[in-house]
């Protein structure tokens, strides 16, 4: 059971990211994913000295809230004139380290350990439950994160032409009237609440790693942005299951293993794409020397 | 199209000034669109052509001016609007195919929830025909040429269906079959009583391209019928000493230098 638990929980950490990861992508906004998944601990740490619990949806919302306050402080310092890279740099590093001061001065209210922030502990996962009237519902983590993959499957089933032109033609999708701002705030609200609910299993720095490994590892191998979602979140599964059978047998990080299984899959998909890969590329080139010749 | 519409231009813009970080790029424009016309924004580089586009469409936020589009603010009417960006201005390596693109046009029609279905992808079918790309519609569009991927983006203005379409550099870095292809869908626009506005940097091909021209650097130095207005004096005062015209068979020509 406990096995079932753990890998329930990166399955679904897999999917949530790989489904977001595709997005980011295309919209040039992978260090966006990376800041926000660095950038909410001090709405987490906020969230758990006001609420004084581990109580999941007050964590969800004021990390949530601080994952959005990132994304518009990374486009106000922009149009000051800042570089778009300075700017996501200034802001998460600065806001995780409020996280961090937070945590540290308040260390003996706030039982959170700053090394399962940063690097996860998925093994945990099974112990931390949630109860309801007295009833064991099953891990806090596995809730959080199937609310957090139910939301981004509504939204992006709703709204899926709007999420896509925003991505391709933002200038297009709002001359359309089209409410591009709108659409860009929901994606980066599904993106903070993401990093939230698996900060915990996997750490900030592995949400970042299965928010874009699934996602490029997909956009190598497809034409279609349907097709690559799906391949992303095939990959995403994958490396979430066998990452755990690896790091059963290694007896190793599980979070560790998955992200290395998903970096495998990468550059398997480097080298052996039908239509860009490595491999092809080569092929090409010698044949089309020896024509030459 | 009714009766009415006849009596109100498809496009007057007032009193139009646009700036980035306090330096003006478009100031004090105003001009009116006669109906079904071609119609040429013209001017140096940095004139604020593209950008007063953009204004007008509210992508970038003017500082004065007012835009009535058919008697209208432009949030009422944008369903009679059809806009082709730069090619650009868009990252090519997406993941989607030339029809899917095309089907996007109509996204702005279909309200919040409906998705492009069947008549969508027929209409889309049909404007990539229009364009002679056809045969292309199931094509990744990083692998068309750059003419193509032009194309496909006329074949999405004309699958907006609109009345008045605006057309940022259709003509920029395009091979002779696109632009023959780009004429004669300005002509089939035309002729549907269509006004079409285009940003345009070739001098050579304004009088025989276009009805009218918009003369602008930052400021709007005239506008009017390609007889009277795309003058050498006109052209001139718009393009300061980078203009040389060179008289050649009896012919005017002109050379930007």
């Amino acid at each position: 059971m406990m096995d079932f638990w753990i890998i329930l929980t990166a399955v679904l950490v897999a999917s949530a990211c790989s489904i977001l990861g595709c997005f980011l992508i295309l919209r040039r906004m992978a260090l966006v994913g990376d800041a926000i998944s660095h950038a909410v601990l001090p709405g987490i740490a906020i969230a758990f000295l006001m609420s004084g619990t581990r109580d999941s949806m007050w964590m969800l919302l004021g990390a949530t809230a601080f994952g959005l306050l990132t994304v518009f402080l990374i486009q106000t310092l922009q149009t000051f004139g800042l570089q778009s890279d300075a700017s996501i740099g200034i802001v998460f590093t600065a806001l995780f380290a409020v996280g961090v001061l937070l945590i540290s001065l308040n260390a003996q209210h706030i039982d959170l350990d700053l090394d399962c922030v940063l690097f996860g502990e998925i093994a945990y996962v099974p112990w931390d439950t949630w109860t309801l009237g007295g009833i064991q519902m099953g891990p806090r983590a596995v809730f959080m994160l199937g609310i957090t993959l139910m939301v981004i499957l509504l939204l992006l089933g709703l709204f899926y032409k709007q999420f896509k032109i925003c991505a391709f033609d933002p200038a297009m999708a709002a001359a359309c009237g089209i409410p591009v701002l709108l659409f860009h705030y929901l994606l980066m609200g599904m993106v903070s609440m993401t990093a939230v609910s698996s900060f915990e299993s996997v750490g900030a720095i592995l949400v970042v790693g299965m928010l874009i490994i699934p996602a490029a590892t997909a956009y190598l191998l497809t034409h279609r942005l349907g097709i690559m979602i799906g391949l992303s979140v095939a990959v995403g599964i994958v490396s979430a299951i066998s990452g755990y059978l690896v790091s059963y047998l290694l007896d190793a990080s599980i979070a560790g293993c998955i992200v290395s299984v998903a970096g495998i899959l990468f550059i398997l998909a480097l080298i052996f794409s039908p239509s860009s890969g490595l491999l092809v590329k080569f092929t090409r080139r010698s044949s089309s020397a020896r024509t030459a010749s | 199209m009714n009766k009415q519409d006849k009596q109100i231009p498809p496009l007057t813009v007032s009193g139009m000034t646009v700036a980035y970080q306090r330096k003006a790029v478009v100031e004090e424009v105003s001009f009116t669109l006669p109906e079904g016309n071609l119609i040429a924004l013209i001017g140096p580089n940095g004139a604020g052509k593209s950008t007063l586009l953009k204004a007008v469409l509210g992508l970038v936020p003017s500082i004065a001016g007012q835009v009535s589009i058919y008697g209208d603010a432009y949030k009422k009417m944008r369903s009679r609007v059809g806009y082709v960006p730069q090619r650009e201005s868009v990252d090519w390596d997406f993941p989607t195919d030339a029809l899917d693109v095309v089907m996007m046009g109509r996204y702005g029609h279909l309200g919040w929830i409906k998705r492009p279905g069947r008549r969508e992808k027929e209409l889309a079918l049909a404007t990539l025909d229009k364009v002679g790309m056809a045969d292309f519609a199931r094509r990744q569009i990083s692998q068309l040429s750059g003419g193509q991927q032009q194309r496909v983006f006329l074949a999405r203005a004309l699958a907006q269906e609109a009345d008045l379409y605006f057309m940022d550099e259709p003509f920029a870095g395009v091979d002779a079959a696109t632009e023959k292809a780009i004429i004669a869908l300005l002509s089939e626009l035309k002729r549907a009583g269509k006004t079409v506005l285009v940003v345009h940097h070739d001098l050579s091909t304004v009088e025989e391209y276009f009805d009218h021209v918009l003369l602008l650097n930052k400021k709007l130095i005239a506008a009017g019928p390609v007889e009277t207005t795309f003058t050498p004096d006109l052209l001139h005062e718009t393009y300061g000493g980078k203009l040389a015209i060179v008289s050649s068979d009896g012919r005017e020509t002109l050379v930007r230098s």
